[in-house]
């Protein structure tokens, strides 16, 4: 038989990938074999080490990378400067959310849900051991297993994370549809287990997840079929091979603009754009608050990323017949993330909105199909990312002996309490809103203007209105903090650990940093564009 | 220019038809012996259990966990078959690879056998 | 000497982090921090101000650039400041008028157990405001703009034990938000056209953008000018504004934020010099708007709402002035610094009259107050003199000069801007008199009244730390257009909105303009005496009255128009999409129920949560893409 010659690997490229995904897997051998009360140790260390020396080991790489970017693994993997910036802003936000992830401090033994002994001693139905469903809710949040023990946690949640991470960056990277699509359930399979975990206000949690499970494989389905008719039309499910299958052929135009339809919506669905924004608000709400953080930041990155380049690689020549479309999303998505922020009562589910209008905002850069957009839209990830994993961190710490108190009118009068806390908030708000030395003000300025270079005016006048409106509820948080009455029974605020509180700094720190000297960011962010 | 797709049509019609004949044909003409194991939710596997009043009643929780066990190793089968089969002419680099891929999925049942997945209870 | 321009906007910067940051410990000490930054900027504007004094008339505009603030690609914006006249007269109306301010808040805030919150919010106030008109570029002023716009909705909400004050500082940020979005367009549109937003770069390349684009950043900058200035149609959070502190009142909404737009058109007058249309709308928003704020202003019996609407109708004159295109600018910066003198001044009269009558406002509860506090109703009446153009003291030189400009134009605009500016000097006489007649002269009403506390008026005057500024002030109000004018303000500010150009031609001789303009304020003086003064003012507002009062009582009607124009629409755009989104909705919370929250409670029974309901809705979007997309594709 003649011998196949195997596709070449450039190791050095793909290294960062492989230590996150290899660490997943280490991490599950350590939950299999580590006896329980040396697990939380050890999954911290483990998981801070990898993210470490993974980005240690990109840093070196992006040093002396090529500019037009390598395509590897047999063509299913282009790392490029996006892709190489992309993986820089998953694994500064994963670390991120990781340190809220691991807090034991805040709330005793973490955010999530106790381990299965303590729950059995804490007296569920015995038989049902394993899995949150066969525990009763009333029993978990009353008892944290026997008197004097200190409490632990479910500590799988490290290796969701790191699978989840590994798949974000596999997201972006993917250089064809298929691979696209196995990245994909990596990332999502994880965090719907993760949705799940909340140690308070179980049924909630449990209700996100199942939610956020089934909406999500509703979506994948889309996003198959997608990829099974672009493979009819083009005969391969290269990005590539698809843009040069859209110039100069008579094949039915149907097939490519059908799968872009559907494979759009899936990927849009994961952005959390209106109208496939659904799930945002519940998954926000229910899931626990470092969960959300992770979701908020590091999906939103892996979506945009994704989007930013099947936009660019495959559809770039057709942009003048799928824009009008994309339009018409990113209007909705910013009036229903602006206008329906305005009526929120929980905090949760007003940064979902809010979330919701950012990411109509980020739509913006994907559309324009020039290295301004791009070098935009990476920015704005990153700005975004970063200020919202502080948010949810500052969410966290206000509790009532119930856990968080996430209602805004136990918000109120806050800045009486807590000055420091209040002001942190505030000045995270207005980042949201993008007042100017914040870096939600350049993220948008950045992004706005290359849609407008590219012939988007009015979506821009649109942007404009709605970044105005929904500068609105942020600063009616502001005004709750620092104006009204502090109700008797209001919550306290925790004082955070350390982990929540490097955490909570790092945001606070790069938010003010790339508000006033963004350059260096941005000149790393157009580094280069994309390759196919 | 219809023509390559009315054959589909015929043929999805086609189908549909036989679905249909099949499910309204069986109650009228097949035979009906009754048994224990006949009403039994599943001819095979487990039974259900608190035994059902009316419905199919609840699987006991580790029943799945040992389904996805045999899926996981049932799909690992899959895909060494094709490897068996070129093994020769993929030389080192498929050694390496499939031994990976083994292992890969070893982890997972370490930590289903470690965490008491296995223990029928 | 340059090098310390950074520090005119870092040291009240610093005051105010400082103040914010420090908690309770800083409560001794915090004010007099706040004060002292102040101070310390005015000190560096003057010596800046002499230096630039020093050198020739082109050298006079000078760059500072810190550092880059945004630089990748296409896309650079500085950290600069540019020191030219224009700015340098602005840092000395800021600071100057400021320091005063603070000082007299010492005063005036002492019993007020946040003040040390106040002091921190003034501070950045005065720091984001000298960063506005110090930046060298238009995200410097963007970056000042929104500054000042949140300084303003965090003072006028300072007493947050009160909803009239939680809902006027919503209402300010709302329709600031209006005209911040215009000034924004206004921005990326230059951009666009221009690739660059230094100031420099654009007014010398601002003749290659083609006309209509022109024009449309003309308007879009006038509509950001109306939001923060208060004029037409945007004017009606000005008076509501007045729920803030008074010192805020004096410094915020009437000596310097309240005028920026007037510095923004100023600014931007190479692009406003090219096109006739523009300018010519401009001139009439203040026409509009200084009628509308004087025939208002004479139904008013709050002291602070009365002066509020003066402020609009005086906005309105530089507005007008700022039209009229380089026979104007000079006018309308010469108004605004003059303006700026005795507007705070009266407000600070307006706020000392308060704190002698238990923080009444209700001016028909006052009443021969002239007695019992002597300083406060000489500097306020002086103030008073030159507010209604009283020959000789600031008022007079200034306003007009605008209505000679106004007159001077030709055909229709002169006839209907100069007659306009006209009669709002004789309306501004009328309610200004009365004011005084209420206040200061007549029967001591408040004697059988009794406070909005419940207890008596003992009126008695201020201390020192706020009579002080108040006579520092009234000597502003006095002498300052004199010496203004004297001393050549029009050509101290050639090098940054050009020449003055001399008037020629126009509907009337210019002569007769002055006599024109006295005998019209008197008319308005003897009329208010007439209607006012000579009866017994009752304690209770009369209720059935004819239509036009009515009408004025009621804002001519600008809140009734907004809210069918602007909030029943939004109202039904968030019901509607509520309805579609099928969820989120708990109802209303604290005070959001008005405005755009409004009426989503009773949705509530149509949330339903139902993943059902979720995964339709996605199946419903998808539809629609993939149709649009082969829609666009074939149609």
């Amino acid at each position: 038989m003649t011998p196949l010659t195997p596709p070449p690997i450039d190791y050095a490229a793909v290294a960062p990938l492989l230590i996150v995904l290899g660490a997943a897997c280490v991490s599950v051998l350590v939950e299999a074999f580590l006896p329980r009360h040396q697990r939380w140790p050890a999954q911290v260390a483990l998981s801070v080490v990898a993210i470490v020396v993974a980005g240690v080991t990109l840093g070196v790489y992006a040093g002396d990378a090529p500019a037009q970017g390598v395509i590897t693994l047999g063509s299913t993997m282009a790392v490029d400067m996006p892709t190489l910036f992309l993986w820089g802003t998953l694994l500064v936000l994963g670390f991120g959310s990781l340190l809220l992830i691991a807090d034991r401090s805040v709330e005793p033994g973490g955010a999530f849900v106790a381990s299965a002994l303590e729950r059995a001693s804490a007296g569920a139905a015995p038989g049902s051991t394993t899995g949150p469903s066969g525990v009763d809710p009333e029993h978990v949040d009353r008892s944290y297993g026997a008197p004097g023990d200190a409490p632990t946690m479910q500590t799988e949640v490290f290796p969701f994370t790191l699978f989840a991470l590994g798949g974000m960056m596999a997201f972006v990277a993917a250089n064809d549809l298929l691979t696209m699509f196995v990245a994909l359930e990596v990332l999502s399979l994880p965090l719907y287990l993760m949705c799940g975990l909340a140690r308070r206000r179980r049924l909630l949690s449990q209700e996100a997840a199942v939610k956020y499970f089934l909406l999500g494989a509703f979506a994948s389905a889309f996003f198959l079929y997608g990829v099974a008719l672009l493979y009819g039309y083009a005969g391969s499910v290269r990005l590539s091979a698809i843009a040069e299958a859209a110039v100069g052929t008579d094949r039915s135009d149907a097939l490519l603009f059908g799968g872009l339809a559907l494979l759009i919506v899936g990927l849009l669905f994961k952005g959390s754009v209106g109208p496939f924004h659904t799930w945002t608000p519940d998954v926000y709400q229910g899931a626990p608050t470092p969960a959300t953080a992770f979701m908020a930041a590091c999906t939103k990155v892996a979506a945009f990323g994704a989007i930013a380049r099947v936009l660019y690689v495959a559809f770039g020549s057709t942009r003048w017949e799928w824009r009008g479309v994309l339009w018409a999303v990113a209007i909705a998505s910013m009036v229903i993330g602006a206008v329906l922020g305005l009526t929120q009562t929980d905090l949760k589910r007003m940064i979902a909105y809010s979330s919701i209008a950012h990411a109509g905002f980020l739509l913006l850069g994907t559309m324009a199909i020039t290295q301004a957009g791009t070098s935009g839209t990476l920015f704005y990830l990153l700005a975004y990312g970063f200020t919202t994993i502080a948010v949810f961190g500052i969410i966290s710490l206000v509790r009532t002996a119930d856990g968080e108190a996430t209602h805004l009118s136990q918000w109120a009068g806050l800045a009486k309490r807590s000055p420091l806390l209040a002001g942190v908030m505030t000045f995270l708000l207005l980042a949201l809103a993008g007042i100017p030395l914040t870096s939600g003000f350049t993220a948008k300025f950045a992004v706005f203007s290359a849609a407008l270079s590219d012939g988007m005016a009015p979506l821009v006048v649109v942007a404009l209105v709605a970044s105005a409106i929904a500068a609105f509820f942020y600063l009616r948080v502001v005004v709750l903090m620092y104006f009204s009455e502090t109700p008797a029974d209001g919550p306290t605020v925790s004082v955070p650990g350390a982990f929540t509180t490097v955490a909570i700094t790092l945001g606070v720190v790069v938010t003010l940093l790339l508000g006033v000297a963004p350059t260096l960011v941005l000149d790393w962010a157009g580094a280069g564009g994309f390759t196919g | 220019m219809l023509d390559p797709y009315l054959a589909l049509l015929f043929m999805a019609l086609l189908a549909g038809a036989f679905a249909l004949f099949s499910v309204t044909a069986a109650p009228y003409i097949g035979p009906r012996r009754y048994n224990r194991a006949k009403l039994d939710s599943y001819e095979c596997g487990i039974e259900p259990s608190p035994k059902p009043v009316v419905g199919t009643g609840r699987m006991p929780v580790a029943y799945y966990l040992t389904a996805m066990l045999f899926i996981l190793f049932d799909i690992e089968l899959v895909f060494l078959y094709p490897y068996a089969v070129a093994a020769d002419s993929l030389g080192l680099f498929g050694l390496v690879a499939v031994t990976v891929y083994i292992a890969t999925i070893g982890f997972v049942y370490f930590y289903e056998w470690r965490r008491g997945g296995l223990e029928w209870d | 000497m340059i090098a310390l321009a950074p520090l005119l906007f870092v040291l009240p910067a610093l005051g105010a982090l400082i103040n914010f940051l420090a908690g309770r410990r800083a409560n001794a000490w915090g004010h007099w921090l706040g004060v002292a930054t102040v101070v310390a900027s005015f000190v560096i504007g003057l010596l800046l101000f002499f230096e630039t004094l020093g050198l020739a008339p082109e050298e006079r505009t000078r760059e500072v650039s810190l550092f880059d603030w945004i630089a990748s690609g296409s896309l650079n914006v500085d950290f600069g400041l540019r020191l030219d006249p224009l700015s340098l007269t602005f840092v000395l109306l800021i600071t100057g008028v400021g320091s005063l301010i603070h000082i007299y808040s010492v005063g005036y805030m002492s019993h007020d157990p946040g003040r040390r919150r106040f002091f921190a919010q003034l501070n950045l106030f005065v720091a984001a405001m000298l960063i506005l008109v110090l930046g060298n570029n238009f995200v410097m002023l963007y970056l000042g703009w929104e500054g000042v716009g949140l300084a303003s909705y965090l003072l006028i909400g300072f007493y947050q034990d009160r909803p009239s004050a939680a809902t006027a500082a919503k209402k300010a940020f709302l329709m600031n938000r209006v005209g911040d979005v215009g000034l924004a367009v206004a921005i990326f549109l230059i951009w666009l056209e221009l690739g660059t937003l230094q100031y420099t770069d654009v007014f010398a390349r601002i003749g290659e953008v083609p006309g209509g684009t022109v024009l449309a950043i003309t308007i879009l900058l006038l509509l950001g000018a109306c939001g923060k200035s208060g004029q037409f149609p945007l004017q009606s959070w000005l008076p509501d504004a007045m729920e803030g502190p008074t010192p805020v009142s004096a410094l915020i909404h009437a000596a310097t934020m309240v005028t920026a737009g007037v510095y923004l058109i100023a600014r931007t007058s190479p692009i406003y010099n090219l096109t006739e249309t523009g300018r010519l709308i401009v001139s009439l928003v203040g026409v509009v708007t200084l009628l509308i704020g004087a025939v208002i202003g004479c139904a008013y019996d709050d002291i602070k709402k009365v002066l509020a609407y003066s402020t609009v109708s005086q906005i309105g004159y530089m507005i007008l002035a700022v039209g009229l295109g380089p026979a104007g600018y000079a006018l309308g910066i010469f108004h605004l610094l003059t303006h700026g003198f005795f507007k705070a001044g009266l407000f600070l009269g307006a706020g000392s009259v308060m704190h002698a009558m238990n923080d009444d406002v209700n001016m028909r509860h006052f009443g021969g107050l002239g007695k019992h506090m002597k300083i406060t109703f000489v500097t306020f009446g002086l103030g008073y003199l030159a507010l209604i153009g009283f020959p000789f003291l600031s008022g007079y030189f200034s306003k007009d000069a605008i209505i000679e400009a106004a007159f001077a134009q030709e055909g229709w605009q002169g006839w209907v801007f100069g007659g306009a500016a006209t009669l709002a000097a004789g309306l501004t006489a009328f309610y200004m008199t009365r004011l005084m007649i209420m206040t200061f002269f007549g029967k001591e009403r408040w004697r059988e009244l009794k406070g909005p506390d419940g207890k008596d008026y003992h009126p008695h005057e201020s201390p020192a730390t706020m009579t002080v500024p108040m006579i520092v002030l009234a000597f502003g109000s006095v002498l300052g257009g004199f010496l203004l004018y004297s001393i050549g303000l029009y050509e101290w500010l050639a090098p940054s909105v050009g020449e003055l150009r001399e008037l020629e031609g126009g509907v009337l001789p210019h002569a007769l303009v002055p006599w024109l303009v006295v005998a019209f304020s008197l008319l308005g003086v003897v009329i208010a005496y007439l209607v006012v003064g000579r009866r017994p003012t009752p304690v209770e507002r009369p209720s059935p009255v004819s239509v036009p009062v009515r009408a004025a009582r009621r804002d001519l009607y600008a809140n009734t128009i907004n809210e069918t124009l602007i909030e029943r629409p939004g109202i039904w755009l968030t019901r509607a999409l509520v309805f579609v989104d099928n969820r989120g909705v708990d109802g209303a919370v604290n005070g959001i129920a008005a405005g755009l929250g409004g009426g989503s409670g009773r949705l509530r029974r149509l949330q339903t949560g139902f993943v059902r309901s979720y995964a339709l809705s996605m199946l419903g979007g998808s539809v629609l893409v993939v149709a649009a997309l082969l829609a666009v594709r074939f149609a």
